[in-house]
């Protein structure tokens, strides 16, 4: 085999790589709507929904949760140290909270849910596919749509936004402990900054990120899931896709979300 | 023969046919399944005969021909029609496909649980019941399907299939993997399927003496087509060479296996 570098052989991989975004983009959205479609759909699989509650939300708590209170520490740490050159140390609490209620919330606590629950649900859904079983449900009287996909889109997008209430207060906790115990502030001072900073829309702007998200990592699963082809590899590859389309839609969506909440 | 009785055959197959890229694999299959009979299926492995049950379960759509059940075009009938027709089969699949997510018994009564025909109390007694036809007892039904040998878990495939009651049954390869004592157990269980409840069996396998057990009919597939069609207790004794070869398992004879040395 030789090696030949022909500078065409880049702009044909670009044009690859491009049809088959579209083609993906485009077979998901379909896919995402005849999973919606099948949320209303009778009968609702009340037992699949629990269980997908339980596996994209409950589960995810620990992870989610270290995850905040970690980054609300060294948020605290950074401000003050960048904040002091323009001594306006006074303003940590504030920038803490608007940090986490607007942006690192959602988008960190997505960013783990989609490596923890996103693959899972690829890996689950991807045997049930390599092995027959979502044939044998389609035997069994039984709309695999209805009955794998909708519920975990719906728990997705519930799901998310009760992690990120968790995970805004655990980050302020973060910067209160830091605050608190490293910098010499006064808990109740901290405090009071930090809630009269506060606004309703930042966190009600986080919690739609956190649904959407929630979504984007529930329909990237599945769909990947869905389609997988050929055995244990099929599978593995299928996981992988559904945790890197995930993780870039949620910080391509992230920019798009916020220019909509915020630059009116 | 399609017409036995004059009735209306229950699986009428015409010139079926489906490749996968440029692999023809069913090239014009023309078969019909009387009612309450049984027809097997041989012939060698990869020779489409789980792709045949799959397109009429419409699990896998063929390129062309037409499939009837109870004298309706599935593939051309509106999609509720043809779904309903569908639903009416029993599958057991090649490699049984049972969901590990759930315990034996929701397995096996997931049909009917999700048929609202059985609460979930008593689905857990008919699961004991039917499993105790596929000679599994009741220390079963809580067991996860991967804790069951894979010979236990062709079994709960099959009372899956079966626990249904329904019209039609299909079974890919029913007894393989099974000891030749619970072979015969399942065979004898098949043929109770059609004689009693007066189901309408396809049935795919690679042994004889199985085969003829549960056969009414028997039709060998060869290269996408019916290449033979005849009563089941022929099977071992018809002239057609492509029979003879395969169901003696003799290595001269017109089917080459393409084996590189
Ligand atoms: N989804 C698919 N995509 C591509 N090719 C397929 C697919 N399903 C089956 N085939 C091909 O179709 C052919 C027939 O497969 P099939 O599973 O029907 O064989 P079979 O007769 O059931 O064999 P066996 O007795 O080993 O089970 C095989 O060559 C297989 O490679
Ligand atoms: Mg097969």
């Amino acid at each position: 085999m030789t090696l030949s570098l022909n500078p065409l052989d880049g702009l044909a991989a670009t044009g690859r790589f491009t049809l088959a975004l579209c083609r993906g983009a485009g077979g998901a959205t379909l896919f995402a709507l005849e999973g919606v479609h099948q949320l209303f759909r009778r009968p609702f699989h009340l037992r699949a929904f629990l269980r997908a509650l339980m596996d994209i939300g409950y589960a995810s708590l620990p992870v989610v949760a270290l995850t905040a209170i970690f980054t609300g520490m060294v948020l605290a740490l950074q401000a003050s140290t960048g904040l002091s050159r323009f001594s306006a140390g006074s303003a940590i609490p504030n920038l803490v909270v608007l940090s986490v209620t607007r942006e690192l919330g959602p988008v960190l606590a997505a960013l783990m849910v989609s490596g923890r629950a996103g693959a899972a649900i690829a890996a689950e859904i991807g045997t049930m596919r390599v092995t027959d079983q979502i044939d044998a449900l389609t035997t069994l009287a039984t709309n695999p749509m209805r009955y794998l996909v909708a519920p975990r889109l719906l728990a997705g997008l519930i799901a998310l936004p009760l992690l990120v209430v968790i995970a805004d207060i655990l980050g302020v906790l973060g910067g209160f402990i830091v605050g608190t115990l490293k910098l010499g502030f006064d808990a109740a001072t901290y405090l009071t900054n930090t809630i009269n900073f506060l606004h309703t829309d930042d966190v009600v702007s986080g919690l739609v990120k956190a649904a959407v998200f929630g979504f984007v990592i529930a329909l990237m699963g599945c769909y990947n899931g869905y389609r997988s082809r050929g055995g244990a590899q099929g599978v593995g590859s299928a996981t992988t896709a559904a945790v890197v389309s995930a993780s870039v839609l949620i910080l391509a969506l992230d920019y798009g979300l916020t220019e909509m909440f915020f630059t009116k | 023969m399609s017409a036995q009785n004059g009735s209306v055959p229950k699986i009428r197959v015409r010139g079926l046919k489906k490749a996968f890229g440029s692999k023809i694999v069913l090239d014009g299959i023309d078969l019909d399944i009387a009612p309450r009979t049984s027809m097997v299926v041989i012939g060698g492995s990869g020779t489409g005969k789980s792709v045949l049950l799959k397109c009429i379960l419409g699990l896998i759509e063929p390129d062309s021909g037409l499939i009837e059940i109870d004298g309706t075009n599935v593939l051309t009938a509106p999609r509720r029609e043809a779904a309903r027709l569908r639903a009416r089969i029993g599958m057991l699949f090649q490699n049984g496909a049972l969901f590990d997510s759930l315990p034996v018994w929701e397995n096996v009564c997931f049909g009917l649980l999700a048929e609202n025909r059985i609460t979930r109390a008593a689905a857990r007694r008919k699961a004991t019941e039917v499993l105790a036809q596929v000679g599994l007892g009741p220390e079963v039904i809580t067991l996860s399907p991967a804790e069951l040998s894979g010979g236990m878990q062709k079994r709960v495939a099959l009372a899956r299939a079966i626990a249904a009651e329904p019209d039609i049954m299909f079974f890919d390869e029913p007894t393989t993997g099974l000891d030749p004592i619970m072979g015969a157990v399942i065979d004898e269980l098949i043929v109770d399927c059609v004689k009693k409840l007066g189901s309408t069996a396809l049935a795919i396998t690679h042994d004889m003496a199985s085969a003829q057990r549960i056969g009414d009919r028997a039709a060998m597939l060869y290269q996408g087509r019916i290449a033979w069609e005849g009563p089941a207790e022929d099977l071992l004794t018809t002239a057609q060479p492509l029979v003879h070869q395969f169901t003696h398992g003799l290595a001269e004879g017109p089917i080459q296996m393409t084996l590189r040395r």
